[in-house]
């Protein structure tokens, strides 16, 4: 029984620790953000890396994911005679739930282990070190580029998601389901409310920042060698993929409070 | 052993003060959760001097290295590095030290995304205001003087063990440092490839003027760079030749046991040391 208290009391002193670095880290981007030096052809690279680099995963994930929303609706709404307000459902879904949410667990697979994986190698090879013996923050030379390129790409990956998404369920409803293009569209359109669009645009800015900070948080604590490298690519992935749920729900709750 | 204080050479160190002290280790400690790395270490190393610290794998020589740069922060004890007294100081300032000196990491820590001379210009080109053409002839200068400016436009993992380590040099050497820290810059390498790298350790002393601070368990590279130097012939080319007493005079040896000084003193010294541990040591 001991034993168990001792190894909770640790296991909650390694968590806090986890969170305090993680507060520490994220405090650290922000300041590099506003101050000098500021590192802007990084910037660039990561929002090529980041944000094209993802497109073809975000263009496939959201096509689909509207596709086969359509398929699945379509039966369920013929129960009811209501085929034709597969629109209504298929935008209401991808653009305030399925977009934001789908493009950032794809984002944190694919961005969040890239970065976890590229930091945990440099921590292991002692290129970190190396760069602050050269003179340069490791968290303004790297950090601060990829906060920046996350916070900017997952919303404009997310319209994109969301905009190929109501293409897919278009080509279902069309040729599977039989529903006219003009009455698809205009079921999209009356499906939404501004607020449901801007809180489409919204939720991605904060997914954005959770899926990069926890991948250079988890990165720049690696340790262990090439093991360890393999553990924080794996730990980044779990971690950003259940927090972009949880922030999902924190954020929608609050921008349901404050829009409705 | 020497054990010298802050009061013997009186602070803050004036830079330019000829053979002044420009690193200075005073009772420093520093542990990890239970394990103790360092205890009481105090010593000094003279501007142009060398300083070479033996001791055994994980005797916490490395950690040294990093107390100096800044890279890791004692429990207790003070260090002064160029006039600063860096175990008070955060990042931002630390980068301004860190401005003025230079590291060979064990393994080259070269950014493998990076070609060469990328490598060896990043200081260059990411924390100074130089022009890109006076940049590129810094980056061509300092290859050709470690006798590499063939390879300036290939990754680092197309070069072998020993190239990486003096393309490491040529990177840590780019900026001018006044002090230049080596961890364990032959360990793994053949006696032959070595070798190359002790001569450009000289050369860099002699002939640029860089205050040299050694880590390393080669004995025979220790003893290399510390009875030997560089110089001009007549004709410009570079010479190693044996050291004159002077030089000898210039170069100390620290051996670092179990986290303590176990031995502070010349080459000469160091080998007739009656001291048992020193004696298995250097068999």
């Amino acid at each position: 029984m001991n034993n168990v208290r001792i190894w909770a009391i640790e296991w909650i002193k390694k968590a806090l620790l986890e969170v305090q670095e993680y507060v520490r880290l994220c405090i650290a981007a922000v300041q590099g953000i506003f101050s000098r030096p500021f590192y802007f052809r990084d910037v660039i690279e990561q929002i090529d890396v980041i944000g094209l680099g993802s497109l073809t995963v975000v263009l496939l994930t959201g096509f689909f994911t509207g596709a086969v929303l359509a398929l699945q609706s379509g039966m369920t709404l013929d129960q009811f005679g209501a085929r034709p307000f597969v629109g209504r459902l298929i935008s209401a879904s991808m653009i305030k739930e399925l977009g934001p949410v789908l493009t950032a667990l794809m984002l944190s697979g694919r961005v969040g282990s890239g970065i976890a994986a590229e930091l945990g190698s440099m921590v292991v090879t002692e290129q970190i070190s190396a760069l602050r013996a050269l003179g340069t923050d490791p968290i303004r030379k790297l950090v601060v580029p990829r906060v920046l390129a996350g916070f900017i790409m997952c919303p404009i990956l997310t319209v994109v998601s969301d905009t190929v998404g109501m293409l897919g369920g278009w080509i279902v409803a069309l040729t599977q389901l039989r529903v006219s293009s003009g009455v698809y569209w205009s079921a999209v359109v009356e499906g939404l409310f501004i607020q449901d669009v801007y809180m489409g645009i919204i939720k991605p800015f904060f997914l954005g920042i959770v899926i990069v900070t926890i991948g250079c948080h988890v990165g720049l604590r690696t340790t262990g060698g090439t093991q360890g490298v393999g553990r924080s690519t794996t730990n980044a992935v779990v971690a950003s993929s259940v927090l972009v749920l949880i922030v999902d729900f924190f954020v929608t709750r609050l921008l349901i409070s404050i829009f409705f | 052993m020497r054990a010298k204080s802050l009061a013997e050479f009186g602070l803050p160190v004036e830079l330019a003060e000829a053979h002044a002290p420009v690193v200075l280790f005073d009772k420093v400690n520093l542990s990890f959760d239970e394990k103790v790395i360092l205890r009481d270490v105090t010593f000094s190393v003279r501007a142009g001097h060398t300083k070479i610290f033996l001791g055994a794998s994980g005797a916490g020589k490395s950690t040294i290295l990093k107390l100096m740069l800044g890279l890791l922060k004692p429990d207790s004890g003070t260090i002064w590095v160029l006039g600063h007294r860096v175990d008070l100081m955060d990042e931002a300032q630390l980068m301004r030290v860190r401005h003025h000196m230079g590291m060979v990491f064990q393994e080259g820590a070269l950014f493998d995304s990076f070609t060469v001379g990328e490598n060896v210009g990043y200081k260059l080109y990411e924390e100074t205001i130089l022009p890109l053409d006076e940049v590129r002839r810094r980056v061509d200068e300092v290859l050709g003087f470690v006798g590499l400016d063939a390879h300036i436009d290939k990754l680092p993992s197309a070069l072998s063990g020993g190239q990486r380590r003096r393309v490491a040099i040529a990177r840590a050497m780019a900026a001018r440092p006044t002090v230049l820290l080596y961890d364990e810059a032959t360990t793994g390498l053949d006696p032959m490839t070595a070798m190359t790298v002790d001569a450009e350790v000289v050369k860099l002393r002699d002939l640029e003027q860089v205050t040299s601070i050694l880590v390393t368990h080669q004995l025979r590279d220790a003893f290399y760079v510390a009875t030997h130097e560089a110089r001009r012939d007549a004709a410009g080319q570079i010479e190693i030749v044996e050291a004159s007493e002077q030089k000898i005079e210039e170069a100390d040896f620290v051996m670092i046991r179990e986290g303590r000084v176990a031995f502070e003193g010349h080459a000469s010294d160091l080998r007739s040391s009656n001291d048992p541990y020193l004696k298995e040591f250097l068999s």
